[in-house]
């Protein structure tokens, strides 16, 4: 107990040292770089230290510091959930800081790296700060510290314009969602007295009905903005390909699960368990965001946001295993709910692995080629074979392809969502029916979306000369995506291990206290609790392995007489140049023309001619293909408007006349006057 | 059917055998994909094989006998075959890769829920144990059973490339699917492809015949059950054959707009079935 | 459909009976040799590639009435493949325009070993009707090696289908082996 608690503690001096030597630093770049890198590094060791110990070796901790002054007081705890979620992110920012030490050379000579340094590790001890808070003003000091340093990241490369304007939106966006926050946070304060969680938890009695539910829709807004769910997503995919890839990595992997983490802890262990309506709207919202994701990113040919795309899609993944687990709750269907969570945890575990992967290998490619834009890459594979590598284990883990780790969190998804066709009766019944379906669109699409993306970017010709010229990346940032793929590796085919340990998790949680444990470590396979499924992840390796392997060598050195030659592709006879291989436009296309009254796809077409008056001699034509922006036209326009017309009344009253103003206070002043004298 | 006696039932041993005596052309565009490719696909469906129960459910594979593991498997083998047609480069293969990726997202939705409308029946996702409940259900499964099999026939079409989906005799490259990703491989490489295609329609159809009509599987690895079921699986397969075949010879190849329509409504008639159970 | 099939039984028999006609006996038997040939040689199984440089399109339709009801050269194990790296033989017709000249080479080189190139048509041989145009290279040998030629302008189906058989058993006879 008290080595996690002391791991933890230095854990959150390590994170400001590095911000502050990094800044200290800031005219040495190459000294700041690396001290902010390191003490990045080292306090992701003790945060994974002190988690690893509090969820093997038992128990939880709490550093109380209570005071008289509510703004003062401090109080932390670590109980089995936090630790899985201080685990996830300390490993994901170890790797990342390791692998922006050597991206960050390329940012030497034109930004501040001191700043870089500074954020970021704020960054990451906000994070660690907000999994971590137990009482309701800390938890909100701590967020707002998280997403300002998030903020500065994003518009670090602020010579762009685009960047400024994503910086912008993601700090609109994360302070509304954060009001919505403050506003649940003070409904909780008004029917328990106190902002503590534990307390809260005690007194839950409290808490009327329907200031729980309005309690569930306003966190619901609020966290479901941060973690992107749709139509609260529209920062997402600006923010992300805005920030240094290591940052994008971090954004998207960690930062947006700190949503899910509070929504579970809300929803699952301050309140023991609501009514049915909560999960099943959990459960269409996630059906909703996963399948528009993966929509989304299939039409775009940018390659961070495509993948900030993907991160949705995920969300909407994990959502749906807290929403069957939220029905199978109240349902009072126990074993099916600890299942459930489990999926919806392992998902976020998994989903943080490969989803930092791709992005490393995205900004790998990037930094190499400096276009974003997945239509001028091409033959990357025979420049950079180990990105290449990683990066296609990134897509094979995230398109759920056994024996990767994607799979087996989508496989405990799935059967959550058949224990709940099986299960409960009609309404609830097709909400899964709807989920499930949604799931499985949701996982072949995605499928579809990465052959594409691994495809025009890594293999074929390249579609621009200055391809040819580009080299492998630095050792850091190799070893990080190195280290990445392999955890995608270990953690598919040690899932049964790793259910295990989260159905021990799911467990502490209030709702869940006293459980049935779900899955078999003995033969490594997971197992759902009434035998309707199980599968060993282990086993399909190893016979895949073999069954490989002696294909390979029975056909490869068997026919013996037949001679491999090198030539060109066949091209039908016709000139062979880069503009014959399929474009991702091209890729794309079949897909949003079946999707398009979704999508919502725009073409628009401009000739220019040769002579200004004749129209018969076309110059040039240029196609601009995009798909709509239905979010912004529909929704945040409109209240854009509505906002405007409103302030334009108040404009009426607050017209900057200093006479009315007094005016004013003259007019309340009698009218207090009167109200206290008639009292 | 077609009036005409056409080529031998054992026509594609001869084409594989001649397959693997011929050298290979590799183009300077391919990278290890490509080279790779033709392995992993067979050497799944060789694992699929392992985990379907073929003619005895005496073997019953608790490690990977699950539908949704066979179909990510199938998952497997289509993602590198997809990622092989991009790789050389042609103009062929990388649209023929983006038809596939389109219709097998679309495809994968019906085939998970006719399966599991069985497994709903059989209170297990595992093939040998659907295949044992089956066998016993009351009259009143017999509609969501066969509902959930035309949706899962009109899936073994799809993955297959059979008419209405693909016309595996093609020689437009503008409407191939399959075809179009395989054009630039040649030698033993393509025989393997082949192989690998000719396994993934023996194992549609065996879990077409063995989940949905499993009469005559043997529950036992004695021999007289093995023969007996040996003889059941094969009229099982010769009746599902001659149907494709049927179908082959009387409609036309679909306009590949109207084929997401068709996944669509596999994907419904399941839906369908699973609602009829409760 | 069940129009289909019922019409195919009820209409009456107006082809003419396969063993009435002195020509198709030859067909089935040229048939049989040509089987036993491909098995010995190929395997079983003969892939031929069709390429069109710069033909009249009337050996193309002859070469297309092989796979018909008719002749159905399915039956003997030869079949017509989509891409030269599939095919073990190249058909080629037409004098070779000059704009199919480098498409014709590079079919040619796109043909994995071991392959047979045969010319069919007196276009394909030596430019036939067109030989001497400026627009015509007179002939497929003078763009890629050529094997064996199959004369006619066009040749009818049973003409090929005998032409295939002399071809098959020249190969196989030992001083001819076929080209590595």
């Amino acid at each position: 107990m008290n080595f996690a608690q002391n791991t933890f503690l230095i854990a959150l001096l390590l994170f400001p040292a590095g911000a502050i030597t990094s800044i200290a630093f800031n005219k040495n770049e190459r000294l700041a770089n690396f001290t902010g890198s390191l003490f990045a590094v080292l306090g992701s060791i003790s945060g994974i230290v002190s988690a690893i110990s509090i969820l093997f070796y038992q128990g939880t901790f709490s550093v109380n510091m209570p005071s008289t002054f509510p703004i003062l007081s401090f109080a932390l705890k670590m109980d089995s959930l936090s630790a899985f979620f201080v685990l996830v992110i300390s490993t994901i920012a170890l790797l990342a800081s390791t692998y922006g030490y050597g991206y960050a050379k390329h940012y030497f000579g034109k930004y501040n790296l001191g700043n870089l340094g500074f954020f970021y590790n704020l960054f990451i001890a906000g994070m660690i700060l907000v999994v971590t808070a137990n009482n309701a003003l800390l938890f909100l000091i701590v967020w707002e510290i998280m997403s300002l340093a998030s903020y500065f990241l994003v518009i670090f490369e602020k010579n762009e314009k685009k960047n400024i304007k994503a910086g912008s939106l993601y700090f609109y966006m994360t302070h509304a969602g954060t009001a919505f926050i403050i506003l649940a946070f003070l409904l909780l304060y008004r029917s328990t007295g106190s902002l503590d969680f534990e307390v809260i938890r005690n007194s839950i009695n409290l808490i009327s009905p329907i200031t729980r539910d309005a309690v569930f829709i306003l966190a619901l807004i609020g966290f479901g903005t941060k973690a992107g769910i749709i139509p609260f997503h529209i920062w997402l995919p600006s923010a992300h390909p805005a920030a240094p890839s290591h940052v994008s990595a971090l954004m998207s992997g960690v930062m947006i699960k700190t949503g899910i983490f509070m929504m579970i802890r809300i929803f699952l262990d301050i309140f023991p368990g609501g009514p049915i309506w909560w999960g099943i709207t959990i459960l269409i919202i996630g059906a909703i965001s996963s399948i528009l994701g993966v929509l989304y990113a299939l039409a775009e040919h940018d390659i961070k946001k495509l993948l900030a795309y993907h991160s949705i899609e995920n969300i909407g993944i994990i959502l749906l295993g807290l929403g069957s687990a939220l029905t199978f709750n109240s349902l009072g269907l126990h074993s099916f709910a600890i299942l459930s969570i489990v999926a919806a945890l392992f998902h976020t575990l998994n989903h943080a692995v490969f989803k930092a992967l791709l992005f490393m290998g995205a900004g790998s490619v990037i930094s190499k080629t400096h276009t974003k834009n997945i239509e001028e890459y091409g033959g990357i594979i025979k420049y950079m074979p180990y990105t290449a590598l990683f990066f296609l284990i990134g897509s094979l883990a995230i398109s759920a392809i056994p024996p990767f780790n994607g799979f087996a969190s989508e496989w405990i998804t799935f059967q959550s969502l058949f224990a709940g066709i099986r299960s409960v009766g009609s309404v609830a019944e097709w909400a899964f029916m709807i989920a499930a379906g949604s799931l499985a669109l949701t996982g072949g699409l995605a499928c579809a979306c990465f052959v594409k993306v691994f495809g025009i970017t890594f293999l074929a010709r390249p579609r621009r000369e200055n391809i040819k010229q580009i080299t492998e990346s630095s050792f850091s940032l190799v070893f990080s995506m190195a280290i990445l793929a392999l955890l995608t590796l270990i953690l598919g085919v040690f899932s049964g291990s790793v259910s295990a340990t989260l159905s021990r998790i799911a467990n502490s949680v209030m709702a869940f206290r006293g459980e049935v444990v779900i899955s078999n470590v003995h033969t490594s396979a997971i197992r759902t609790g009434d035998g309707f499924a199980s599968v060993s992840l282990p086993s399909i390796f190893l016979i895949f392995g073999i069954l490989l392997a002696l294909t390979f060598i029975i056909f490869k050195f068997i026919p013996k007489k037949q001679r491999e030659r090198k030539v060109i592709t066949w091209d039908c006879g016709t000139n062979l140049g880069p503009r014959m291989e399929i474009t991702a436009t091209g890729f794309s296309r079949s897909i949003i023309t079946i999707f398009a009254d979704i999508l919502k796809p725009s073409k628009e077409v401009k000739t220019t001619f040769h002579e200004e008056n004749s129209n018969y001699f076309p110059k040039a034509n240029t196609v601009n293909l995009g798909t709509a922006e239905i979010y912004r036209s529909y929704i945040y326009e409109p209240l854009h408007k509505l906002m405007t017309k409103i302030s334009s009344y108040a404009g009426i009253w607050q017209n900057g006349n200093v006479n009315a103003y007094i005016l004013y206070i003259f007019i309340i002043l009698i009218i207090l006057l009167i109200v206290g004298a008639v009292k | 059917m077609q009036n005409r006696q056409g080529a031998s039932i054992f026509q594609p041993y001869s084409d594989l055998k001649k397959l693997f005596r011929k050298d290979e052309l590799i183009s300077h565009d391919a990278s290890w994909i490509f080279k790779f490719m033709p392995y992993i696909l067979f050497s799944t469906t060789l694992l699929i094989g392992f985990a379907l129960p073929l003619i005895t459910t005496g073997i019953r594979n608790g490690f990977f006998g699950d539908f949704l593991v066979i179909i990510y498997l199938i998952a497997l083998g289509t993602f590198f075959l997809a990622l092989a047609g991009i790789d050389a480069g042609s103009a062929f293969g990388g649209f023929g890769s983006s038809r596939e990726m389109t219709l097998s997202a679309l495809a994968e939705a019906g085939l998970i829920f006719s399966m599991l409308t069985l497994s709903i029946l059989a209170h297990s996702t595992n093939l040998a144990d659907i295949v044992h409940s089956v066998v016993s259900l009351p009259l009143t499964s017999l509609l969501p059973v066969l509902l959930a099999f035309i949706g899962f026939f009109v899936i073994l079409l799809f993955e297959t490339g059979r008419f209405p989906f693909d016309n595996p005799a093609t020689h437009l490259e503008l409407t191939m699917i399959h075809e179009a990703m395989i054009l630039e491989y040649s030698g033993k490489r393509l025989a393997l492809i082949e192989w690998a295609a000719a396994n993934k329609l023996l194992i549609f159809m065996a879990i077409g015949a063995n989940l949905f009509f499993p009469w005559g599987i043997a529950s036992n690895l004695s021999l007289n059950a093995i023969l007996i079921a040996l003889g059941a699986f094969l009229v099982k397969v010769l009746i599902l054959s001659a149907g494709i075949a049927i179908l082959e010879s009387s409609i036309a190849k679909y306009r590949f707009f109207r084929l997401p329509d068709l996944l669509l409504t596999s994907f419904i008639l399941s839906m369908i079935a699973i609602g009829l159970i409760f | 459909m069940l129009k289909l099939f019922s019409k195919i039984l009820k209409t009456p028999k107006t082809v003419i009976e396969p063993e009435n006609l002195k020509l198709d006996i030859e067909a089935i038997k040229v048939g049989k040799k040509i089987e036993k040939k491909i098995r010995k040689l190929f395997s079983g199984s003969l892939a031929i590639r069709e390429v069109d440089a710069g033909s009249t399109n009337a050996c193309e339709h002859e070469l297309t009435a092989l796979s018909n009801c008719f002749y159905d050269v399915e039956r003997f194990g030869i079949h017509f493949v989509a891409s030269p790296r599939h095919a073990d033989m190249l058909m080629v017709t037409g004098p070779v325009s000059q704009n199919m000249q480098e498409a014709l080479v590079k079919t040619y080189e796109a043909t994995p070993d071991p392959k047979i190139v045969v010319a069919v048509g007196d276009d394909a041989i030596d430019g036939g009707i067109f030989k001497g145009s400026y627009a015509v290279l007179d002939g497929v040998d003078k763009v890629i090696p050529v094997d064996y030629y199959i004369q006619g302008d066009p040749p009818t189906p049973m003409t090929i289908l005998v032409s295939l058989l002399e071809i098959l058993e020249k190969l196989d006879a030992p001083k001819l082996k076929p080209k590595d």
